[in-house]
């Protein structure tokens, strides 16, 4: 889109390696790059996909953004101020305006906690509100993410998979945060209950502008819930842009395999297939130059030596491949 | 089963499966009684896809387990139908025979190819133990068939893998491991409980691709389990979407999805967004699934059904063919029912 948006969150060439150590006195050997150079903004009210496959680093990058793994370099600019470099009751303050959704509702809830406490405690943390006050705060949230007053009492085993992603909703919200990281939100409920809450995210993305960054491996999942997405291959940004363009005139060979290889359940808009051979490299020994390379139909002598960056095509869509420089 | 039942003989010669009556229940403490599938039939053809769908709790996985009888005993016991491969009644066999039928007549891959695969032995090894426990064949032969079968799900280096360990291989790889071990006997039917769940798209299109593959090499059935409807749309010939226990509906593949009859499978297609298509809004099915001992009295998805009526909480509807090969247990599709 054309028009000047305000950035909520900007990432500066993020990354985050991981020592791999061996021999007597573990010394790091080498080093899994999980997020390898990565940028790009968030913009305030929107929803940025985030796609890629198992080892694509989406999820480390997503926690990496909270500082919940600390960056091995770069920098996160949220409302312009740099995350990176804050003192931990600077972070502390800062964090008050992000929250996470994680992917297994069944283990991001402490099962020894009700779902009052359970709500509660972002605000106990915050230390702003009487007892009467965050009683009244956690029968709200639960409200709107369409649970009744007696859930309170209950504990998270009491609940059925959706209902306890509802309950994590309902956590993330209780700080009034202004962007929320979901990772894998919906991935692990059944597809009715998945829509149920795509639905709700929607919803109060509406009601009180929020922001996210959600990540997910269902193409289809985030093409739903978009505005743009971005695709990671091998702790890269392969591609990035509006969902419109990713998704109806993908770019990279990478993204226009993907997009490819996902099952429709249109049966009259059969699409060809590009079936990628092999198996994604080892992120610990990561090809040279493009790391697609060694899967891509179309590499050339140069992807093999030279590392392509992103670079824009117009409209706010950017590719890192040789192909289009 | 009576002769009776049986149609015409034409049909007959092609039938591989069929599922009759089939109840499988669960009895977790004394009082409760989970019935996971009740009263379950379907048949399935030689050289057919037939695709299970449903969500996690409607019985699909039970369905194929009790195919090959492995349902946990205690709790879970096949309380009643029948089960015929080739018009040979399963249920009745001893353990020593039901053994021979498994992965010689009928092969099975499941979602968790590392729960499948045993760590401490090498994929040959393995290979060779399953061909040569349904094939008279020498070591030498079984090794080289082994190979041949690498080869043909789509490994270069199948000399080679035949030494490796299943923890040297990634998902995508024992998934096609998998595959080769369970086509080693040339079963008839494969089944297939949640191949690609487990695994990412680009990777789970190669599955698809090579189980096609090995079908048609073959000749085999496939039943194929899943809840991804874009899978079942890739590959399968006929569909039954299973719900509570029970198929709601069954159709062929094109139908279920372009004159889709009852409305779970509609809700079911509704919620799920679709790469080609753009809502804004899914159409979600209220509430979740109720859990195997608490259905409800009458139709099972009448809770959640946005076209109940009074009918629905007094009577379990029988499934009914509405046109050739379009099955749906709905009353709303019960014309000339008289609703009092």
């Amino acid at each position: 889109m054309p028009e000047e948006r305000e950035t909520l969150v900007e990432v500066c060439r993020l990354k985050k390696y991981f020592p791999v150590r061996g021999g007597v006195l573990k010394r790091p050997t080498g080093y899994v790059k999980a997020v390898d150079d990565v940028s790009f903004s968030v913009y305030k009210g929107e929803t940025l996909g985030i796609v890629g496959e198992s080892g694509s680093g989406k999820s480390t990058m997503a926690r990496t953004l909270l500082r919940l793994i600390e960056p091995t370099e770069g920098n996160i600019l949220f409302d312009g101020e740099d995350l990176v470099g804050m003192t931990k009751s600077e972070l502390r303050a800062a964090r008050k305006n992000m929250q996470m959704v994680f992917q297994d509702p069944f283990s991001s809830l402490n099962p020894r906690f009700k779902v009052s406490k359970i709500i509660e405690e972002p605000l106990v943390a915050q230390g702003n509100f009487s007892k009467a006050e965050r009683r009244e705060k956690v029968v709200s949230l639960l409200k709107k993410v369409g649970l009744g007053a007696d859930a309170l009492d209950k504990f998270p085993h009491e609940f059925s998979g959706g209902q306890r992603q509802r309950i994590g909703i309902a956590r993330a919200l209780a700080m009034n945060p202004k962007f929320i990281i979901g990772d894998e939100p919906v991935s692990a409920l059944d597809v009715s209950v998945q829509a149920q809450v795509l639905n709700l995210m929607k919803d109060l993305q509406d009601e009180f502008g929020l922001t996210y960054l959600f990540i997910a491996h269902d193409l289809s999942v985030v093409k739903h819930i978009s505005d743009r997405v971005g695709v990671m291959y091998l702790g890269r940004l392969v591609e990035i842009g509006p969902k419109k363009a990713i998704y109806e005139e993908p770019l990279h060979p990478y993204t226009r395999a993907l997009l490819s290889a996902v099952p429709s359940t249109n049966v009259d808009a059969k699409r060809e297939r590009i079936v990628l051979k092999g198996e994604p490299p080892n992120p610990a020994n990561p090809p040279t130059g493009c790391p697609f390379h060694t899967r891509c139909p179309l590499a050339h002598e140069r992807c093999m030596v030279e590392r392509p960056e992103l670079v824009d095509q117009g409209n706010g869509h950017y590719v890192a491949c040789h192909l289009y420089e | 089963m009576s002769n009776l039942t049986q149609p015409s003989t034409n049909d007959n010669t092609e039938k591989l499966l069929e599922v009759k009556g089939l109840k499988t229940y669960f009895f977790p403490s004394k009082n409760k009684v989970a019935k996971a599938v009740d009263d379950v039939s379907f048949t399935i053809h030689k050289g057919e896809t037939v695709a299970l769908v449903g969500e996690s709790g409607s019985g699909k996985s039970v369905t194929s387990l009790s195919i090959m009888q492995l349902i946990p005993s205690p709790p879970g016991e096949i309380i009643e139908g029948s089960i015929k491969l080739e018009g040979k009644e399963l249920l009745t066999l001893t353990t020593k025979e039901m053994n021979n039928v498994r992965g010689k007549d009928i092969g099975m891959i499941f979602q968790e190819p590392m729960t499948s695969l045993d760590p401490v032995f090498t994929i040959g090894s393995q290979l060779i133990e399953s061909i040569r426990k349904h094939k008279k064949t020498s070591k030498k032969e079984a090794h080289n068939i082994g190979v041949n079968l690498l080869k043909m799900v789509g490994f270069s280096r199948a000399e080679e893998m035949m030494k490796e360990y299943p923890h040297q291989l990634s998902g995508g790889m024992r998934q096609r491991v998998m595959i080769a071990i369970a086509m080693a006997c040339e079963p008839k039917l494969l089944i297939a409980d949640e191949p690609t769940t487990a695994l990412d798209v680009t990777i789970q299109a190669q599955i698809l691709d090579v189980m096609k593959d090995m079908k048609e090499k073959f000749g085999s059935s496939v039943l194929l389990i899943t809840h991804d409807m874009g899978v079942v749309a890739e590959v399968a010939d006929r569909v039954l979407v299973m719900y509570g226990g029970q198929i709601v509906e069954e159709a062929p593949m094109r139908k279920i999805f372009k004159e889709t009859k009852h409305p779970y499978t509609k809700g079911l297609l509704a919620s799920i967004p679709d790469i080609d298509k753009d809502v804004d809004r899914l159409d979600a099915i209220a509430g979740t699934v109720p859990p195997a001992h608490a259905f409800p009295d009458g139709c099972r998805f009448r809770d959640r059904c946005p076209f109940a009526m009074d009918i629905c909480k007094r009577e379990n509807p029988e499934l009914l063919e509405l046109e050739d090969g379009h099955y749906v247990r709905c009353h709303l599709y019960e014309g000339g029912h008289d609703d009092a």
